[in-house]
């Protein structure tokens, strides 16, 4: 299993919660929108990561899980 | 493996043969009388001798023909073919040129290509902004008869995100003229869920030409590595600016000269437009017209742009002003290019007038860093590359427009318009 960390920047809407809930791959830029952590999101992080998925208030923070 | 006809035309021009300077449109029969008539050929065929003479796309991707086509094909079941005739780059003319005046070329192309994936109806999408143009494709297609397949023109808005791929669709689908988000690719699931094939006006035009006279024919002009010719619009401190047809391997020398030389001597090159990168002058003129040469200093032929910088004109207040216009041209829908591109050119303005902070230009870099990537499209990426290019050409400029004003008069790079007193011409 590998997962990455993306976000569709047409429905992003700066909210910032992703940066909140999980800081070790994601900060914000000037503006507030997610800079992401491009590489692989460690196992120890997965479930912050489907947290921070799932409260993105415009769905645009997507988490791909993927089977090797 | 190769050849179709058993000799093609030598030497150039290619595409733009049999093209008068009066400025008319051709004809379906000059058209034929100059290249012959459409060859009929089979769809695995086309593929192949596409894949054997190393076409690749000329609308800035430079993908290779070849692998696109057979990506639709295989996918098949009411494929669509639309020609992407937008020509968004303002420092671009040779789509434009193309369409109006040798649309049977690229009627051929888009025929072959239509028939090669399956489809039926050709869409040809272009900007509101030139009326020659859509009177030009509006003629042709009216004569086109015998092709068995249907064609439709699509006049859209003009701006410079309209013509990326995933705008046109969005646009030919729901009449927005703005990126999408993707993937999946057009070539996946483009126009009504179909995989799409989206061509450029030129590499059809190439297309057209391979598919009667073969590919060993297309490869006796430039190298190997780039083969066959391209079409290059010149414009800036050149005598006489327009589109012109060259060989790949031909020597920026040659490449200016074309264009009636320099005005003035040159500071330096802007090539592949307004997404591509500044070369100073003393580097550009040892390069050739290769992908080779130009990746050795960091550019892509893009769209085929080469604007010329005279020593009289200011670098750096050139590129504030296309920074600003790329900041206006944002389709305005994602965070990082509408509020990063805004800021990136508030910032080169300041860097240029001389009124910034000590500490502008690290912000300005970090922040072209940033943009990168972060967009539905290309936009902040081209923006980015553009400026950090400025920065480093002209950067040794910016400790004197620090002290002094600049009174260099402005350049007139084209923006937002056609080249002015574009002609067209072939070497």
């Amino acid at each position: 299993m590998s997962a990455h960390l993306k976000v569709n920047p047409i429905m992003c809407e700066a909210h910032g919660l992703c940066a909140e809930l999980l800081p070790e791959l994601i900060r914000l830029d000037d503006w507030g929108y997610p800079i992401l952590d491009q590489s692989e999101v460690p196992p120890e992080l997965l479930g912050l990561a489907r947290r921070a998925a799932d409260a993105c208030p415009t769905l645009a923070l997507i988490l791909e899980e993927r089977d090797r | 493996m190769g050849a179709i006809a058993a000799a093609g035309p030598p030497g150039l021009p290619r595409l733009l043969a049999g093209l008068g300077t009066a400025g008319a449109t051709m004809t379906l029969a000059e058209h034929h009388a100059v290249h012959g008539p459409l060859p009929s050929i089979s769809s695995t065929r086309l593929i192949e001798v596409l894949g054997h003479s190393g076409l690749r796309g000329r609308g800035g991707a430079d993908f290779p023909t070849a692998t696109k086509l057979r990506a639709v094909a295989e996918r098949r079941g009411g494929s669509s073919l639309v020609v992407n005739g937008s020509e968004t780059e303002p420092a671009s003319s040779k789509d434009r040129l193309l369409l109006a005046r040798l649309p049977h070329m690229v009627l051929d192309g888009a025929v072959l290509a239509a028939r090669a994936v399956g489809a039926g109806t050709v869409i040809v999408k272009i900007g509101d902004g030139t009326p020659s143009v859509l009177r030009a494709l509006e003629g042709a297609v009216a004569v086109r008869s015998d092709d068995r397949i249907s064609f439709e023109i699509v006049v859209g808005p003009e701006g410079y995100v309209t013509g990326e791929e995933t705008a046109v669709l969005h646009y030919l689908a729901r009449g927005v003229a703005k990126p999408t988000f993707v993937p999946p690719r057009p070539y996946e699931r483009g126009l009504r869920g179909r995989p799409t094939l989206i061509q450029n006006p030129e590499t059809l035009s190439q297309m057209a030409l391979i598919a009667r006279f073969g590919s060993d024919w297309f490869r006796e002009l430039g190298s190997d590595h780039d083969p066959g010719s391209a079409l290059v619009t010149i414009s800036g401190a050149v005598k006489t600016p327009g589109v012109y047809e060259l060989a790949f391997g031909t020597s920026m020398n040659d490449l200016l000269a074309a264009a009636g030389g320099p005005t003035e001597p040159l500071q330096a090159l802007l090539v592949g437009g307004y997404f591509g990168t500044w070369v100073r002058a003393s580097q550009a003129l040892r390069l050739r017209l290769s992908r080779q040469d130009l990746h050795s200093v960091g550019c892509a032929l893009g769209s085929g742009v080469l604007i010329a910088l005279g020593e009289s004109a200011c670098g750096l207040h050139e590129s504030a002003r296309v920074i600003d216009y790329l900041a206006e041209q944002s389709a305005g829908q994602c965070g990082p290019c509408v509020h990063g591109l805004a800021a990136i050119a508030d910032s080169v303005g300041a860097l240029a007038d001389g009124v910034a902070h000590p500490q502008e230009l690290k912000r300005v870099l970090r922040w072209t860093a940033e943009v990168r990537g972060r967009g539905a499209c290309h936009h902040p990426d081209g923006a980015a590359r553009f400026v950090e290019s400025a920065l480093s050409v002209f950067g040794d400029e910016l400790e004197h427009h620090r002290r002094e004003r600049c009174w260099a008069p402005p350049a007139g790079l084209p923006l937002g318009g056609v080249v002015e007193g574009a002609r067209e011409a072939s070497r």
